[in-house]
């Protein structure tokens, strides 16, 4: 028989961003359990719910070995007695007396009353806190009730001080705080009590709420999704603010509205921002507008300390705010981020920046002096950007400032202008090598300063940007330089796509110059696809370790020692070969390397003709160094 | 409408009913009520204590000379400590709101994540700011370590903004319109100490002075945690060790880092060491507290 099977772990509000994860650690080790549950969750609670759990574990059986068969009757007896069977039902096995054990399958409700305190302990959090003592249990906030059910059934068990039952809790001011359950009553009652358990209805009734306010939002999924897992039910209201506001730059007040108070922001048919904007209430409704006038008052302060802040900061120039760099830490082993735009200035001008690019190097981390970059700390950079261009320093050089931060993700994009990847360029360059010279290296998921984040966003400025600048000389250290290889490699294999022994051959002819390395891979991947190019590709290995066999390094060749025939026919194909782009060679090549091989015996028992044909190969070899090293390729033949 | 005096009296007889000691607040400035030894020493050790005090919170930077309506220098703060944390301590917490008037069936109420963390004292806890309509009105904290120890008994830390709770519920868009007392503003009893302190704070605290005292407090604190009986033979002296004037030391140095700081007197390589002094005493207190309260037992 099977049963229906529901767990509800009751807790205090769960921060919103850790919930899904939380809901695949305990589906997981559920499915261990070959229990196939399909989850949900609101801050309140993580529900596992499944039909079909067998009630019983199946039987087992167990062949136990006793006595040999002539043994003295009482061994025989004895054995049987430790079976608790008579002689009679012992059976012979070969040898030996030997008794069929069979053990029913455990209950299941047994088994679940054993394994869930710990499979719900082990559910994975970022953070945990401990709230029954010292010694207690850990979890993400404290657990304050457990519905656990199997068919109609309680799972019986205890965890911090919490006896698992069949009662529930609603919505904490509009439902009932106890609310008894069964399986089969579960949603429909939590939907009585303002709970809604599925994040889908959640996310809809949001959307639906949203499309009956009648504003455009700007889509925001993330912040939706925040939003779902921060109610149990939720309704959007929609609130306005005074279009003076609209005077201060949109990244601030998105900023405010998003990050500071989680609203949506509502733009008009043009997708110009709009005065208003879109809370997410965890209630039912606003009936007397008290929850709108709140939030519009909030908003309204916040909206004023921010044009308090602009304007205020509006009374000293970027320009003469690089002194005071001197009182801001860059990084306590790393002095001040007056030194580090010191550093950055140098760097931009051996990177071949021009008056723009070092114009907008010097005031880059101006801002961070700011009031309003001390409030939004996440709008560093665009804040700058700003209040130069408001400060009326060109687009060039604005528009840098602004961009400075970016790539903040691989999917990000570039700064927009070259001044832009410059300075972003330098700046990151230095943090990664002072970093590396004050011994504060990234090592496994250890990467407090966010160092792996800006290596890949140099990788992609300068691929994206196409540029081939000195970089590579500014890495001096070669952990330094290990790392970038890395960081290269996962740009190309796991944001590009491209195979992992194509990057490696091509890497092996240089990396230095990006753009160039990804205009190898792109021709790379053509030629790889054509039939002549594996076979090649095997017999450039096998050059190799002939070569490295004879431990050859390079000699003179004489063209007068060939030999009529495999060996002329391929001399002469590397000859016409020289130079060319080698999608255009590897065809007629290919036939004449694998010739040669057939024909040819490389380790001739001359010894000037053997380093003849070892200086022939070697030149071959030579001729694509600069592409990449085919022996890299992992081929199939 | 409640008065911001009376929105604190039914605060406190609010948590009084549920078993809280009313303290006044501490007489040595602080940054935050957490700061105060009823807080601070009381959340160490596993004896229970449950206690609730408005603390005006000193913050050099944040003054605005009076200018800005939402920024105060000193703010008040109601804090509770509960401890051990009862099982239904949101509830209560939530009761509270309800006894100032707050309907919250038609109010809008979330607790959002938010961990709280104070450097100087070697104190963490993990928890939520709590939003009302949007407005942050009570960070509430389940204290996990303090001076370096991690708390045998788990307290639950309530800590209300008091002037925007009042501001909210009288419907004013500045914290001088509240009314404090009927007749009078929060502008009428505080106005005064927003600028002066601003004018102090930011402009004419004698940065010289400021670290002598500080140096002297700090050596007064280090000089008595120095002699602090180590060995168990010693339990006298122990038990009448000064270590309340210890930490009142340490907060005197506190206070005098942040109006350093405020003067824009505190260098980029100064800074973190200072901190770690401030650091190294409050967690020596802390330490040599739990010591003393454990040879009393």
């Amino acid at each position: 028989m099977s049963l229906p099977f529901l767990l509800e772990i009751g807790t205090e509000e769960i921060p919103d961003w850790m919930i899904p994860g939380a809901l695949e650690s305990l589906r997981a080790q559920l499915e261990a359990l070959g229990i196939a549950a399909r989850m949900d969750a609101t801050p309140r609670r993580l529900v596992a719910r499944a039909e079909g759990v067998a009630e019983r574990l199946a039987d087992t059986e167990e062949r136990v070995n006793g006595p040999r068969k002539n043994a003295p009757e009482k061994a025989v007896e004895g054995f049987a007695r430790k079976q608790g069977v008579t002689p009679a039902e012992l059976s012979i096995e070969g040898d030996y007396y030997t008794y069929l054990r069979k053990t029913p399958g455990r209950r299941m409700i047994d088994v679940l009353a054993e394994a869930l305190p710990g499979i719900i302990l082990k559910i994975t959090f970022p953070k945990t806190m401990y709230w029954t003592g010292k010694s207690g249990p850990r979890f993400i906030r404290p657990i304050r009730w457990i519905v656990a059910l199997l068919g109609s059934d309680v799972i019986p068990f205890k965890l911090a001080g919490v006896r698992s039952g069949n009662v529930t809790s609603g919505h904490r001011r509009l439902g009932s705080a106890r609310i008894p359950v069964t399986v089969g009553t579960y949603e429909q009652t939590l939907r009585d009590n303002f709970v809604i358990l599925s994040a889908a209805d959640r996310r809809e009734k949001i959307q639906d709420g949203i499309a009956a306010l009648c504003v455009h939002i700007k889509p925001d999924l993330a912040l939706l999704e925040t939003l779902v897992y921060l109610t149990e039910y939720p309704t959007p209201i929609v609130g306005d603010f005074d279009p003076q506001f609209l005077e201060l730059p949109e990244e601030v007040l998105i900023t405010v509205m998003r990050h500071h108070q989680k609203y949506f922001s509502v733009v008009d048919e043009s997708g110009h921002l709009a005065p208003h904007f879109v809370a997410v209430m965890n209630i039912d409704a606003d009936r007397d507008g008290l929850v709108r006038r709140g939030n519009e008052r909030v908003l309204q302060a916040r909206f004023n300390d921010a044009r308090f802040f602009w304007q205020t900061d509006q009374h000293k120039k970027l320009a003469d705010r690089v002194e005071d760099l001197a009182h801001v830490t860059f990084q306590a082993k790393l002095g001040s981020y007056y030194e580090k735009t010191e550093r950055v200035v140098n760097m931009v001008r051996t990177l071949g920046g021009d008056a723009s690019a070092q114009r907008a190097a010097r005031l880059a981390k101006c801002d961070l002096t700011t009031e309003l970059v001390k409030e939004f700390t996440e709008l560093q950079g665009v804040i700058g950007g700003l209040y130069a261009r408001a400060q009326g320093e060109p687009d060039e050089v604005w528009q840098a400032i602004y961009d400075q931060y970016k790539p903040e993700s691989m999917e990000d994009s570039i700064p927009r202008n070259h001044a832009g990847r410059l300075v972003s360029l330098a700046d990151k360059l230095d943090t990664l090598r002072g970093c590396f010279s004050a011994g504060m290296i990234p090592s496994g998921s250890r990467d407090p300063f966010a160092l792996r984040r800006a290596a890949q966003g140099v990788v992609k400025i300068l691929v994206e940007g196409r540029l081939d600048l000195p970089w590579f000389g500014l890495l001096g250290d070669a952990q330094l330089t290990g790392f970038f290889e890395d960081r290269v490699k996962f740009y190309f294999r796991d944001i590009r796509g491209f195979r992992y022994d194509e990057v490696n051959a091509a890497m092996a002819a240089g990396w230095s110059d990006l753009p160039d390395l990804e205009s190898r891979l792109l021709r790379f991947q053509k030629i790889r696809a054509t039939p002549d190019f594996e076979p090649l590709a095997a017999s450039f290995k096998r050059i190799k370790n002939i070569l490295r066999q004879a431990e050859f390094t390079g000699g003179p060749f004489t063209a007068a020692l060939l030999e009529p025939g495999p060996e002329i026919e391929l001399s002469d194909e590397i000859n016409r070969a020289a130079g060319q782009p080698i999608e255009s060679v590897i065809h007629a090549l290919r036939p004449k390397v694998d010739l040669y091989f057939d024909k040819v015996l490389v380790n001739a028992p001359d010894p000037a003709v053997r380093a003849n044909r070892l200086a022939m190969l070697y030149g071959l070899l030579e001729q694509f160094r600069t592409f990449a090293d085919f022996s890299e390729i992992v081929t199939n033949s | 409408m409640d008065s911001f005096q009376e929105i604190i009296f039914k605060l406190k007889s609010y948590w009084a009913e549920r078993g809280c000691i009313i303290q006044e607040p501490y007489d040595v400035e602080v940054g935050a009520g957490t700061m105060c030894p009823e807080t601070f020493l009381r959340v160490l050790g596993p004896k229970p204590y449950r206690v609730a005090y408005v603390q005006p919170s000193r913050r050099p930077a944040d003054g605005r000379y009076g200018e800005n309506p939402n920024r105060l220098y000193k703010h008040s703060q109601l804090q509770v400590i509960l401890k051990p944390s009862p099982n239904d301590v949101i509830e209560q917490y939530l009761g509270s709101l309800e006894a100032i008037g707050i309907d919250l069936t038609r109010h809008d109420i979330k607790f959002e994540e938010d961990n709280w963390e104070a450097p100087t004292l070697g104190a963490w806890g993990i928890g939520w700011q709590v939003m009302l309509d949007g407005l942050e009105i009570t960070q509430f904290t389940y204290f996990q370590q303090c001076g370096g120890i991690d708390l045998d008994v788990v307290p639950a830390e309530l800590t209300y903004g008091l002037e925007r709770l009042a501001a909210f519920l009288q419907v004013k868009d500045s914290v001088y319109d509240i009314e404090w007392a009927p007749g009078f503003t929060y502008g009428d009893v505080r106005f005064e100490d927003e600028v002066q302190f601003s004018v102090y704070n930011f402009e004419m605290a004698d940065v010289d002075t400021l670290w002598k005292l500080f140096a002297l407090h700090e050596g007064e604190a280090a000089r008595l945690l120095a002699a602090y009986p180590k060995s168990a033979q010693e339990a006298t002296q122990k038990a009448r060790f000064p270590l309340l004037p210890a930490y009142d030391q340490v907060l005197k140095c506190s206070n005098l880092f942040n109006t350093l700081d405020s003067r824009g007197a505190i260098s980029v390589t100064e800074r973190v060491g200072v901190i770690q002094r401030v650091r190294k005493l409050a967690v020596g207190v802390a330490q040599a507290w739990a010591d003393q309260q454990e040879a009393a037992q």
